[in-house]
């Protein structure tokens, strides 16, 4: 079915955003804690390797159809892991949270990389997600295609945007997370552990990370690279910014990257000619003019962000 | 608590975080089924079998001291700089270029424009997420990270288009690199049959410079008081913002004399994948020397010797290549985990009261020092 240049541009782009949104929302419970987790990045790498592995060792056997399934879980898994190895270090030893963001990152790169060219070597495709439309709602014309006639992830990640709006805001847990990330002082005063807060929203926003990272390589690439990520976490990361701390502008954002990855795809199967390295370049050229267009939003941001909390400590 | 003390406490915690991180890695060793003690013999031992081992450690300790003392001023002025490794690239794209536009010039001419043309490229690339975060607040990380990925595919159109090599157009094989610089712009060797080249003076010249400026001059000092407490700077009279931009420049100056030394001193031509990773090895080097030229040149030593061994264990052990930002990865992590009781006054006295017990029994004249603190 054609529609035209820019009905593909919308239909390439809604499941693009995807695993950017998946993980700025995991971040905004990260920042909207107080803590500032750059190595997402990181999670994200890990997610994409480790969720590949079922559906490529399993291609065959009982639990054949499993596999992706299995994948998802064990991706979140390792985001949990990794968000709880963040929270020690950023937690309960107090670390610079930029730096060790890096870190986190150089980890989870090294260690996806390394265990991949052991245990599968080359690039090697799976067979993936498959599409599933809703019934009834994907024969709507024109919008059915658009929006209900993708892999079940897609619906996934968006309904996330409702629950992570309600968790945030509607229930004691993200109220604490909004307190710790706020005035951990006051918070902790009024007997909530912010500590304890961290580490939760660190496994949480670790999952979401690891799941992000999951559905690049299971639904989206379908195989998996050392550089299949490329920035995607640190993308995240400034889409909260963007986002300003809110779910549904966060979604907002994901969708403006990916459709300007969309666009960027079209342009090039569409025989344009445009040096093919300034197309690649046009997310991060995005991000940074983002980041430089918000600073307004940035005083609504939370005002401990970044700063460990230290109980001991007098002001 | 004696001074000695102080120092013994400090070196026992960085001797714990390097075992953690040690611990961690040989983790990682095991997944893939290798033995962790002999990858870490191979890695330490395997470079000092002979001459070439030795000089190469060294080969790869100039550019992670340049890179290490740009980052040193950056993070000692208050700004953080990840981007050394796009900064190293637009330095090696400049510096290639003014080699290969002036071939005629007389050699130390030549030399001496080269390498400022890449401290001028790599300080103009930084100086964008400086003047970002100065003007409008950018989060000078995420700013150099993508400056990062924007840089690369730079480096990559230039390498594809207007700077290959007309040799490689001409056979067809189209490999995506520069012509060779002319024999004046390349740095002599320091022992023939190696690949030792004189940027290693450079390097540790620039060294005793950097611990001077930093140190000893007033302008360094500001950039340093910024950088401790921007409030308390502000009020005595130094424009902040000003210092982070120039702190981030001379920061990406570094990186770009770093390139512009290893396209100099090693390759000889722009070539892809150049940096090798330098750009965020020399973010561990700085943290790992504390941020100090004196620490930096040690630092720069260990992780060449990192570098070199790691390249080993891949030829003899089939550890891939990315095991080295895995032990990258976890040595960052467990520094700046140990940074709370490096400066921990309260765990030091603790440290200090429980290891008194133990020489007390053994030579009681030294309690009176443990008494003192």
């Amino acid at each position: 079915m054609t529609h035209g240049f820019v009905y593909n541009i919308l239909l390439l782009g809604v499941p693009f955003s995807v695993a950017l949104l998946l993980a700025s929302l995991g971040e905004m419970f990260n920042q909207r804690a107080g803590v500032f987790n750059l190595g997402c990045e990181g999670i994200m790498c890990m997610g994409a390797f480790l969720g590949f592995l079922p559906p490529y060792f399993l291609k065959t056997g009982p639990l054949a159809p499993y596999g992706i399934l299995i994948g998802f879980a064990i991706a979140m898994v390792a985001g949990i892991i990794l968000g709880l190895l963040f929270a020690l270090v950023t937690v309960t030893f107090r670390a610079e949270q930029g730096i060790a963001g890096i870190g986190l990152q150089m980890l989870g790169w090294g260690v996806a990389g390394t265990l991949f060219r052991h245990y599968v070597g080359g690039v090697t495709g799976v067979e993936g997600l498959a599409a599933w439309a809703i019934p009834g709602l994907s024969r709507i014309p024109f919008l059915g295609e658009l929006l209900f006639n993708h892999n079940p992830m897609v619906y996934i990640a968006f309904l996330m945007v409702p629950a992570s709006w309600y968790i945030l805001f509607k229930t004691p847990w993200g109220l604490k997370v909004r307190a710790a990330g706020t005035a951990p002082r006051a918070a902790d005063s009024m007997g909530i552990n912010v500590n304890r807060v961290r580490y939760q929203a660190l496994m949480l926003g670790g999952a979401m990370a690891g799941l992000g990272g999951a559905y690049l390589s299971l639904c989206q690439a379908k195989m998996f690279a050392d550089d299949l990520v490329a920035g995607r976490g640190f993308i995240a990361v400034a889409l909260v910014y963007f986002g300003r701390w809110n779910p549904v502008g966060i979604m907002g954002g994901a969708l403006l990257f990916s459709l300007a990855q969309s666009l960027q795809l079209s342009i090039q199967v569409g025989g344009i000619k445009f040096p093919y390295e300034f197309a690649v370049m046009l997310p991060y050229v995005l991000v940074i003019l983002v980041l430089s267009l918000t600073r307004k939003a940035r005083m609504l941001g939370p005002s401990s962000l970044g700063i460990p909390y230290n109980r001991e400590m007098r002001y | 608590m004696t001074s000695k003390f102080k120092i013994a406490y400090g070196a026992g915690v960085i001797l714990l975080a390097a075992l953690a991180a040690a611990v961690l890695g040989a983790l990682v060793l095991k997944a893939i089924g290798a033995s962790p003690l002999d990858t870490y013999v191979t890695i330490f031992t395997g470079p000092f079998k002979d001459v070439f081992g030795i000089t190469e450690i060294l080969v790869r300790a100039v550019p992670l001291i340049l890179v290490g003392l740009g980052i040193a001023i950056a993070f000692r002025s208050g700004i953080i700089n990840i981007g050394a490794e796009g900064q190293m690239l637009i330095g090696i794209l400049a510096a290639t270029a003014t080699a290969l536009a002036l071939p005629g010039l007389p050699r130390y001419l030549l030399l001496t424009l080269v390498v400022l043309a890449g401290a001028i490229g790599g300080g103009l690339w930084a100086g964008i997420a400086g003047i970002l975060r100065a003007r409008l607040g950018v989060n000078e990380i995420l700013s150099t990270v993508m400056l990062n990925y924007i840089a690369a595919q730079f480096y990559t159109f230039f390498l594809r288009g207007p700077m290959i090599d007309p040799g490689e157009l001409e056979t067809g094989s189209g490999t995506p690199q520069s012509m060779r610089l002319p024999e004046s712009a390349i740095l002599s060797h320091l022992i023939p049959g190696t690949r030792l080249h004189t940027g290693l003076i450079l390097a540790l010249v620039l060294c005793v410079c950097v611990y001077f400026f930093l140190w000893h001059t007033t302008f360094g000092f500001r950039l340093r008081a910024a950088g401790a407490e921007a409030k308390a700077a502000r009020y005595a009279g130094i424009h902040v913002p000003g210092s982070l931009v120039m702190a981030m420049v001379l920061s990406g100056c570094f990186a770009g004399i770093a390139g512009a030394v290893e396209v100099t001193g090693v390759h000889h031509r722009a070539i892809e994948n150049i940096t090798s990773g330098y750009g965020f090895a020399g973010i561990v080097v700085a943290l790992f020397g504390a941020l100090h030229p004196a620490g930096i040149v040690p630092a720069a030593v260990f992780f060449g010797l990192l570098l070199v061994g790691s390249d080993m264990t891949q030829r003899s052990a089939g550890v891939p290549a990315n095991m080295i930002l895995v032990l990258q990865g976890v040595i960052i992590l467990c520094i700046v985990s140990a940074k709370m009781y490096l400066n921990n006054a309260y765990t030091q006295e603790r440290a200090a009261r429980f290891f008194a017990r133990f020489t007390a029994k053994a030579a009681p004249e030294s309690t009176k020092d443990g008494g003192q603190s």
